[in-house]
């Protein structure tokens, strides 16, 4: 993967960091995007170099299909390539069903699910053209599982795991391979938030019986990206300490 | 300056690996020039970018052989 150029949604926080910095430790040129939080992705961006690649950091919604536009087509500019997109940028709003909005809904979808179609969409033709492309979408145990009080993340999520399935037999046989990532309880902001309790609740569900690390999800990304993973697409990995045994 | 007609026969055969000489007026892409549908829209885009024009996909969804890509240029430019 040496020498490669990845571009990596929501990586200026989360398992979205660890991703663009496992994928720099390979030898990986990574444009770092992220949404509202400029400084931290500047600097992801700038512990990337530190591996020796090249690294931007670069502002985009995913949510809107003529900001993604402009944002891969300001990479490839800059990059002269793109070899690996990474789709992890995601948000929750969580509430049970009765009480969730309509907005609620719709902005988790928007980011999450079309977050991806937008990206895919804006860096096929230069994958089709390179005939080269890997594609890892960053799904969830709960898009398999479902989960109370989550409906909006759940159908974002399931929803992913059938558009990298498409993705994978549309763009197959011009050497671009999706694949999909369903993380299970990892330690990042995004479940700081859960309460003692419910912490302890989950342990027991996870036979591993411990959170997973953002690095654990990285260091998959990384396989899935590479070479040995040639033979692989339209799959779906499951890192979550044995939550789920499909 | 290439013709419109040179242009689109270079692209055509770059682009599905077929000769330039196979590439005439009647020939279809499916059929005659084994292109696949992905084939068909990567041409259409191409076509785009090297004619600077935008191809509906209604309008992608009618062309079949060389000559209808040649028309469709040709009134459009
Ligand atoms: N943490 C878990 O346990 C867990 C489990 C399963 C799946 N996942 C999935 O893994 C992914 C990363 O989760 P995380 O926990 O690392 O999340 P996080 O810490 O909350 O970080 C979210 C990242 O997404 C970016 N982002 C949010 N909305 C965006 C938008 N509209 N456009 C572009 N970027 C946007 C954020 O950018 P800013 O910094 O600019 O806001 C940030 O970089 C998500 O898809 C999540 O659903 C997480």
């Amino acid at each position: 993967m040496k020498g490669q150029h990845a571009l990596v949604t929501g990586g200026s926080r989360g398992i979205g960091k660890a991703i663009c910095l496992e994928l720099a430790r390979q030898g990986v040129n990574v444009a770092v995007n992220y949404s509202g939080n400029k400084e931290k992705a500047e600097d992801v961006a700038k512990e990337c170099q530190s591996f020796g690649v090249d690294a931007l950091a670069i502002q985009g919604n995913v949510a809107d299909s003529a900001s993604v536009q402009a944002m891969v087509k300001s990479v490839i500019e800059t990059f002269g390539s793109l070899e690996i997109l990474v789709n992890n940028a995601g948000i929750t709003r969580d509430t049970l069903i009765m009480r969730m909005k309509e907005e609620d809904f719709d902005a988790v979808i928007d980011t999450n699910l079309k977050g991806v179609f937008n990206c895919a969409k804006a860096v096929s033709r230069q994958m089709m053209k390179q005939r080269y492309g890997r594609i890892i979408n960053i799904s969830s145990v709960v898009g398999v599982l479902g989960n109370a009080g989550q409906a909006n993340y759940v159908a974002s999520k399931a929803g992913v795991i059938g558009l990298t399935k498409s993705l994978a037999r549309e763009l197959a046989n011009r050497n671009i391979r999706a694949n999909a990532i369903a993380p299970g309880f990892i330690e990042t902001e995004m479940t700081d938030d859960l309460p003692a309790e419910t912490k302890e609740e989950l342990l027991k569900q996870i036979p591993l019986a411990a959170l997973g690390k953002p690095e654990d999800v990285a260091k998959v990304v990384s396989f899935l990206a590479s070479d040995a993973a040639s033979y692989m697409t339209g799959q779906t990995l499951h890192v979550d300490g044995g939550m789920v045994m499909p | 300056m290439a013709t419109i007609n040179e242009r689109i026969t270079k692209i055509v055969s770059e682009r599905l690996g077929v000769d330039e000489t196979e590439v005439k007026k009647e020939a279809t892409f499916k059929e005659d020039l084994g292109a696949d549908s992905l084939d068909v829209v990567e041409l259409v885009m191409e076509l785009e970018d090297e004619f600077d024009l935008e191809i509906s996909d209604e309008d992608a969804e009618k062309i079949a052989t060389v000559g209808d890509v040649i028309e469709y240029i040709e009134r459009h430019q």
